[in-house]
């Protein structure tokens, strides 16, 4: 979201006015405002995520969590470990690594896509908008638990909906599926992530096609261009803005997800769905073996940087250009 | 306006296919939430064969329900309180000050957004207990307390940002007329500006209460039994040898509410608030 560091540009050459009287505490002031938030910041996320990059330097088992100034150091060991791609844990990693690029391919993907078209197609006045709107936007409101665990009610093999309506309804199976254990995981996973997170870039694309004046389509449509035109040459090119950081956002958002396969399938999740936050949660907490824990989520931290910086790029490049 | 056909066959495939996948799992979840527990032990069924209320009675039994909602609620409110305050200050400074380091202030507190939560779950874990051994008392381990200052930080970044750019929409005329008027700067801030992005701090307020009111990673380490929240304490049901569904859709339903409802009330304030901040 840097990106959106532009926000006040719009008045950055301009001097802010001074209040003669008190030049020292106006200097001051911006400070005393941003105090409570750099001490937060500070407190939960800089000192905790420093602190979490030593720990993956430091060889922190079960053995030293209760003392953990006292745990050996361990060099580049975690990291050795973490990938070296011919012992089990490199190879899981690797693979958890694999299924969360796909998992987030999809998952953004499709979000933008359906979030494009529902907006889209409510953009023009109908009877029965605001109703769709509100319903469209109810799953991004639920809580993520409650949502996810009706979904994992949806998908039991016995009595769930969904194989309920593959077998007994539209006979299209002759036996009901396991859909959370085994390679059905890895679907279940991406359509239940998706029908929490489509709604949120449906919101986005929406916000955004509210800031397009009127007057931009109407000089369009006497010119002859059709819905289809329109959308594409003037809606396109005025959400880009908005795009570049929905696309951003629900990135990050999708390739950390943890509470999805976690709620749907617990502490340990099958194989085809072994995302990376909870591959990590799962050598940090339940195989006590935090040093390595906190190597993979820096490699994941460095992936995520790496990405998100080229992709920054990428985009305010194309947009100085344009 | 002139629509060709197809898109009008398009907009009936868009809002009938996605009103069906929005749908279906909120018509299980109310459905099933009034079901004798035989109607969700086997075969699926459209229909309970008895709608019974009784799922909403006994969910306050089987787990603590009413103890994990009011942990909920609490940190929540609270947390939601002090990210908003602290986000308007901040905006504020982001939005009307040009000060050495407000670069590098946004730029860091936008890309803690970008940590993945695993890294600075365990790391925030043992900071708690060491304060707390500082302190000789439980303060921040597990605690009411510690999980409002974890949940208020997450929300913190995206709040600064949308506020800032929401305040940056406001014509600083206002402010310096109140300025003029005798008032201080932050007088200035809570009587003429803060009134006229009241759009904007509903959006930020519904965002952070929502942020808190979802978290579970944070949730299942920093919590006890006496402060679990509605996020952990929900699981409950589905832990146990035997599956409670009827139940378990009763009390997502009933955690749900109120959430959906401030949501959907508010909704007009949150496509503003972003309108002004995300898409600019």
């Amino acid at each position: 979201m840097p990106v959106t560091t532009t926000p006040t540009s719009r008045s950055a050459g301009t001097v802010p006015p001074v209040h003669r009287r008190r030049p020292d505490w106006n200097r001051r002031t911006p400070y005393l405002l941003i105090l409570a938030a750099i001490l937060l910041e500070l407190l939960i996320h800089i000192v905790p995520m420093l602190a979490g990059i030593w720990m993956s330097f430091i060889k922190l088992n079960q053995f030293f969590i209760a003392n953990w100034s006292k745990a050996p150091g361990a060099g580049l060991g975690n990291y050795k470990i973490a990938v070296d791609f011919s012992t089990p844990i490199g190879r899981a990693l690797l693979h958890s690594f694999t299924v969360t690029c796909l998992y987030t391919l999809i998952v953004v993907g499709l979000s933008w896509l359906f979030g494009m078209s529902a907006a889209a197609v409510l953009q023009r006045g109908f009877r029965g908008r605001g109703g769709l709107r509100t319903m469209f936007l109810v799953p991004y409101s639920l809580p993520i638990y409650a949502g996810v665990i009706t979904w994992s009610f949806m998908l039991q093999r016995d009595n769930g909906l969904v194989n309920h309506v593959l077998v007994s309804d539209l006979h299209l199976l002759d036996h009901p599926p396991f859909w959370l254990i085994g390679n059905n995981a890895f679907v279940s996973v991406a359509v239940v992530a998706l029908w929490r997170s489509w709604p949120f870039a449906f919101l986005m694309i929406m916000a955004g096609m509210q800031s397009i004046p009127d007057e931009v389509y109407e000089a369009a449509a006497t010119d002859g261009a059709n819905v289809w035109k329109q959308l594409r040459y003037i809606t396109l090119g005025a959400l880009r803005p908005v795009n570049v950081v929905l696309l951003l956002m629900l990135f990050l958002w999708t390739f950390n997800d943890f509470n999805t396969p976690f709620v749907l399938f617990g502490p340990t999740p099958p194989d085809s769905a072994d995302l990376m936050s909870i591959h990590i949660y799962d050598n940090s907490f339940v195989n006590w073996n935090f040093g390595l824990g906190a190597a993979m989520s820096v490699l994941l931290l460095l992936f995520l940087l790496v990405v998100t910086g080229a992709y920054l790029l990428i985009a305010n490049r194309r947009s100085r250009r344009a | 306006m002139h629509e060709p056909r197809s898109f009008r066959v398009f907009r009936v495939v868009v809002v009938a296919g996605l009103g069906l996948f929005t749908l279906v799992p909120l018509y299980v979840m109310v459905t099933s939430a009034l079901k004798p527990l035989g109607d969700v032990q086997g075969d699926f069924r459209w229909w309970p064969t008895h709608p019974t209320l009784r799922p909403f009675v006994d969910i306050w039994s089987t787990v603590p329900l009413a103890r994990y909602f009011i942990n909920s609620l609490v940190v929540c409110l609270v947390a939601t309180a002090f990210s908003v305050l602290i986000a308007i200050f901040a905006a504020y400074a982001v939005s009307r000050y040009r000060f050495r380091g407000r670069r590098a202030f946004i730029g860091t507190v936008l890309s803690t957004q970008m940590f993945p939560g695993i890294l600075f779950l365990l790391p925030l874990f043992l900071i708690f207990v060491n304060i707390d051994k500082q302190l000789g008392f439980t303060f921040l381990y597990q605690t009411r307390v510690g999980l409002i200052v974890t949940y208020l930080t997450f929300s913190l970044p995206f709040s600064i940002w949308m506020l800032a750019s929401y305040l940056d929409g406001i014509p600083r005329d206002l402010d310096e007329a109140a300025k003029v008027d005798g008032c201080r700067a932050l007088g200035a801030l809570f009587r003429v500006v803060l009134p006229a992005a009241r759009p904007g701090v509903i959006a930020v307020a519904v965002y952070a209460f929502m942020t808190a009111w979802g978290e579970l990673l944070f949730a299942s380490q920093m919590t006890n039994d006496a402060t679990k929240t509605l996020a952990i304490g929900l699981q409950n049901y589905s832990t146990q040898i035997n599956v409670y569904w009827n139940q378990v859709m009763a009390a997502s339903l009933v955690v749900s509410v109120p959430v959906v409802v401030g949501f959907l009330l508010l909704q007009k304030y949150l496509v503003a608030g972003l309108t002004a901040g995300a898409v600019k």
